[in-house]
């Protein structure tokens, strides 16, 4: 495989020249985009089947088998619906905040890498760029709340900036956290500081299982998801930031939320749960391609992601945010400095 | 013929020319907060080109991601009067006035003092593996940790003295005591009564034709 690479390189290096590195990277970007556009889209039909089986109803199962080109049935609907601009809008900005919402989604996925080397930059700040980056979905959404023109639209994008704000320090206390064990911020070499003989008692959510979890819970907050919808609240604000969008513009939001929750299981996968390791490094396992081992592990956060917004009633506005400032952030910051002491003692193992 | 770098450079140097000019002469505030986030990017992009990846991506993810979002969050929720803002401006100008002369002037000291300033010859260009952050945290915590120190006490003392002007009790809140909350019994707030059944009378038939 890397041996195929290096000679596709080597082939356009020759042909192409300097005109070399930006094709390459383009092919680079596309093999990532294409393959998460369609994910978002299969998500999208196993969200309704996940939760229609939780709820013993069916799911749709009208169009192809089992209702298996139902995301394509929604794209070309969403594709030749009317985009609506309302008259008190802001025009601009109204048409570019989906953009905004969608981009950073997409570009924090640069720095993931999904196997040894594997990965469109290997930055060394990656970490950071990773926090910054989820930290710009928020503009998305207060501008499109706010050029909206409307009181619901404009409700959800002030939850959505208190919130994102709020939980954003507490994710990144946990990722100080992952940082401190792993010495690195560097993602490719966080998950191999997980490597060891012990296979999945190495990896970092044995020791920062605090952390692991307030990682999770922040990053459902982070990309709007039940029981933190608070910004969408369709049975308190209607559908909050989103309420005047409608065709594409609208799908653009869907997609940018879809992403998101793709791009924080694939985090979590790599910073606690050992990314494309294999759980126990014995022959039929290691046997098996890393980027399987990330799949599976993305596929069950996932699937935590729909079980939660079936399961979970939406939180209360005050009680969100009690959550993210009295409870997880003094939480992280306690489990920064146990990490801290707990590694200067011949206890830690990782 | 200029490098590659070089037309970097001034592309973001002249985006944060036009960024930050926009701020202040645009007339939405709205868009002038917007403008200030592009003008932080396209500085965050010039440190970038200097090496400085760590301190570029922390400008994006506090400025960027946490300060504007609240600078917009407020910006938004004002009735902002364009009239009553440009009120007083030339009176009020010989103070902006002076107080831009002196930033200028320390500017122009800070930076001139630098021998690198020049040409920016005295810099050493690094390896792809080079850990600017590591480098920067050893310097913060060997060489300076004294002002290092110093400006953190500085920054605890705001997050304090901001607490404490903003804090008070208000009278007849009815917010929720948490612990109270799951402190709760069942005990405390059911109390199971026992009556007897209750007989259905039987209808007669006035009640019926009354209720018709």
């Amino acid at each position: 495989m890397m041996e195929l690479l290096q000679a596709v390189q080597q082939i356009g290096q020759d042909l192409l020249g300097p005109a070399w590195l930006p094709v390459w990277t383009v092919a680079k970007i596309l093999v990532i985009v294409v393959p998460i556009m369609l994910t978002v889209a299969y998500l999208t039909l196993a969200e309704r089947k996940v939760i229609g089986f939780m709820q013993i109803r069916i799911g749709p199962n009208r169009v192809g088998p089992y209702g298996l080109l139902q995301p394509l049935a929604d794209g070309v609907k969403l594709l030749f619906k009317e985009i609506i601009i309302p008259t008190g809008a802001n025009k601009a900005l109204f048409v570019a905040a989906p953009v905004l919402t969608l981009v950073p989604a997409l570009a924090a996925w640069a720095v993931v890498p999904f196997d040894v080397g594997m990965a469109v930059s290997n930055a060394n700040a990656g970490l950071l760029y990773i926090l910054a980056m989820t930290s710009l979905g928020v503009y998305g959404i207060i501008i499109a709340g706010w050029a909206s023109n409307s009181k619901y639209a404009f409700l959800g994008a002030l939850r959505s900036a208190a919130q994102i704000v709020s939980y954003e320090i507490a994710m990144g206390f946990a990722l100080v956290c992952v940082l401190m064990a792993s010495q690195s911020m560097n993602l490719g070499d966080i998950v191999q500081g997980q490597q060891s003989k012990a296979g999945l008692f190495g990896w970092y959510f044995i020791p920062l299982f605090p952390m692991f979890l307030v990682y999770l819970i922040s990053g459902v907050a982070e990309t709007n998801r039940a029981p933190f919808d608070v910004a969408e609240g369709e049975s308190e604000i209607v559908a909050g930031f989103h309420v005047e969008y409608s065709g594409m513009t609208f799908a653009l939001f869907f997609l940018a939320e879809y992403a998101n929750m793709i791009l924080i299981a694939a985090l979590t996968s790599i910073m606690f749960l050992g990314g494309w390791l294999p759980p126990f490094d014995v022959a039929p396992l290691n046997m098996i391609p890393g980027l399987f081992w990330l799949l599976a592990k993305m596929s069950v956060i996932l699937f935590l992601f729909l079980w939660f917004r079936a399961t979970f009633p939406r939180y209360r506005y005050d009680q969100l945010m009690r959550l993210g400032w009295k409870v997880f952030i003094p939480l992280t910051l306690v489990w920064v400095a146990v990490v801290g002491a707990w590694m200067q003692t011949p206890f830690w193992l990782w | 013929m200029i490098s590659f770098e070089a037309l970097v450079f001034y592309l973001f140097a002249a985006l944060t020319v036009f960024a930050a000019l926009r701020v202040i002469t645009v007339r939405n505030p709205v868009y002038a907060a917007l403008f200030l986030v592009l003008a932080f990017f396209s500085m965050a992009g010039i440190w970038m080109l200097l090496e400085a990846e760590f301190l570029a991506v922390t400008l994006v993810l506090v400025y960027v991601g946490a300060v504007m979002v609240l600078f917009l969050f407020v910006v938004m929720m004002l009735d902002v009067d364009l009239a009553q803002l440009r009120e007083g401006f030339w009176r009020w100008f010989p103070f902006g006035a002076v107080i831009a002369a002196i930033m200028v002037f320390e500017m122009v000291m800070v930076l001139g003092a630098r021998q690198t300033s020049e040409t920016g010859a005295g810099l050493t260009r690094h390896a792809a593996d080079y850990s600017n952050t590591k480098e920067l945290g050893r310097l913060i915590y060997t060489d300076y940790v004294y002002p290092f120190e110093l400006a953190a006490v500085l920054l605890l003392v705001a997050i304090v003295a901001a607490i404490a002007l903003t804090l008070r009790r208000r009278k007849g809140v009815k917010s929720q005591d948490v612990a109270k909350q799951v402190a709760a019994r069942r005990e405390d707030n059911i109390r199971i009564v026992q009556m007897p059944a209750e007989k259905q009378m039987p209808v007669t038939g006035d009640q019926e034709s009354e209720k018709a």
